[in-house]
């Protein structure tokens, strides 16, 4: 982005020279490159991998897809249809209460809608408190509070998700144009309305994608959230792997890989129809 | 009939300290007509227009309507003024997203709840009023199109209606046809002629266009540096005042 000044670059008009980065630029080019391949070779001395293990990584493989078929099918109408639908019902739950929250929290953030910086990093504090700590973690805070069970897988993806939600929400906010705004407050609308008529409006599709997409990832994220107890279909595996009944694990795999690409497939279906 | 005069006295704007971009304006704008501020970019014509219903906040001076100071309002009585002050925008301002009818409508916010506006709940007489505006500016078959659908003339057309709505006791442009045809902005400066002519309410507009202002308007105003250095008949406008308001003169033909 070197640009030399128009006076300069006239005087010496005969020897003029263009470089992409200026000197101090190509060094910290430089050393970047050096600290990331520095770090590579520090970090592949450190796990210490043992070759041995990845020799028989085939056979192992072979053995494990072995185990697993023929599928245990019986085992869906058993166990996992309900554990899916409980699954469902806690990214769906999660999501919405999620949503709730986070929507105040990221208007709040946003500074052209509460021109008051404090308040607004207040509100990324929460965002961001809410985003770092993983929904696992949450699910096991939930869980010693409420005990095992979707209750507490619900409040993880909904705390999880508020980060996401708000801030994404927050930003859409902070895109607003700015001369609708202005135009209903010469108006003399409430506050109330200019936000009615006129940010809303304008971040109503940002909204609508980010929900989507949030419940698309919860739907995920609460296929895992069994494995630490917090219900679902997570729990099916959970046991079945702990009875090392691995013809039951490819069931709920399969059924997990499934759900997740429907959620996908309506997702983007919606999106396109609403949008 | 309410004193429709609009008194500016030593108004001063500083965006940054000590730097003022209005250097003490004082204006009486009467009864009604149209006046034209012109003066180069960056002279604070805008300023001043946004001053007056307060998008832009006043660094000091007055500003006198009705008996109230505008500089002064705040919270409701502020709202309440501001919805007798009509505004046109340059770039429309229009809510992209909404159709013309509602952003039509729009020009009724402040006068009901925020409940209510969102419910669309508003009175049968104001949606007449909006169908009956949109017929006076050509847009009645254009009522449910989304705005971003419409061309320039037709989205300013709709800002125009918009404030007409507010039942405007003043009207304000902020350079209303800087980003329209020549064509459409002769069309947009007789509509706001009729329709402030017929309510029998003051328009102040800023205006790049010399000859545009002088066909319409019934007073200039020239500003250059913050200050009214003309302030007359369109036809007391010489080239001597155009080169002390704009500088230079290669450009007066």
């Amino acid at each position: 982005m070197s640009t030399p000044d128009a006076t300069t670059a006239g005087m010496n008009a005969i020897n003029r020279e263009w470089r992409r980065f200026t000197f101090e630029q190509r060094f910290i080019r430089f050393a970047f490159y050096f600290i990331a391949v520095a770090a590579l070779v520090m970090s592949l001395r450190h796990i210490e991998f043992i070759p041995e293990f990845l020799y028989d990584a085939p056979a192992q493989v072979q053995d494990f897809f072995a185990r697993m078929w023929p599928m245990d099918t019986a085992y869906y109408g058993k166990s996992v249809h309900d554990a899916l639908i409980e699954t469902l019902n806690i990214a769906t739950l999660g999501t919405l209460l999620s949503i709730l929250l986070a929507v105040p929290v990221g208007m709040l953030a946003a500074n052209n809608l509460v021109p008051f910086a404090p308040l607004n990093y207040f509100a990324k504090l929460i965002l961001v408190s809410s985003r770092s700590v993983n929904s696992l973690v949450w699910a096991l805070l939930f869980i010693a509070v409420f005990g095992p069970g979707a209750l507490a897988g619900t409040l993880a993806i909904a705390f999880r998700s508020i980060g996401f939600v708000g801030k994404l929400f927050g930003e859409a906010l902070e895109e607003c144009q700015r001369g609708p705004i202005e135009a209903l407050t010469a108006v003399g609308a409430p506050k109330a309305s200019v936000f009615t008529k006129g940010y809303w409006p304008q971040v109503k599709p940002a909204f609508w994608s980010i929900a989507l997409f949030r419940w698309d990832i919860n739907v995920r994220e609460s296929a895992v959230l069994g494995l630490v107890g917090a219900g679902g279909i997570g729990m099916a595996m959970d046991t079945a792997q702990n009875l090392f009944r691995w013809d039951q694990v490819a069931v709920v795999l399969l059924t997990i890989f499934v759900v997740v690409i429907l959620a996908e497939l309506i997702v983007t279906y919606i999106r396109k129809k609403v949008l | 009939m309410t004193d429709r005069s609009l008194k500016i006295r030593g108004l001063v704007k500083e965006y940054k300290r000590g730097v003022p971009v209005l250097k003490g304006i004082d204006l009486d704008i009467a009864g009604d007509g149209i006046t034209a501020i012109i003066g180069p970019s960056g002279t604070g014509k805008s300023t001043l227009i946004r001053c007056i219903n307060r998008l832009v906040e006043p660094t000091s001076g007055q500003i006198l309507f009705q008996g109230m100071d505008l500089a002064q309002l705040k919270g409701a009585e502020l709202r309440a003024a501001r919805r007798r002050i009509g505004m046109v925008f340059q770039e429309y301002n229009l809510v992209e997203r909404l159709t013309v009818m509602e952003n039509v409508l729009t020009g009724r916010l402040g006068y009901m709840t925020a409940f209510k506006a969102w419910l669309r709940k508003f009175p049968p007489s104001d949606i007449e009023e909006a169908y009956s505006l949109l017929d006076t500016v050509g847009l009645a078959n254009f009522a449910n199109q989304r705005a971003d659908s419409l061309s320039g003339g037709q989205r300013q057309r709709v800002g125009i209606a918009r404030a007409v709505m507010q039942h405007p006791e003043i009207l304000l442009a902020d350079e209303p046809t800087s980003s329209l045809d020549p064509k459409t902005s002769v069309e947009i400066m007789e509509l706001m002629a009729d329709l402030a002519g017929k309510r029998n309410i003051p328009v102040v507009v800023n205006i790049h266009n010399v000859e545009l202002a002088k066909r319409f308007c019934g007073r200039m105003i020239g500003m250059t540096g913050g200050k009214v250095v003309f302030d007359g008949d369109p036809s007391a406008l010489t080239d001597a005042n155009l080169k002390e308001i704009y500088g230079g003169e290669n450009w007066i033909e």
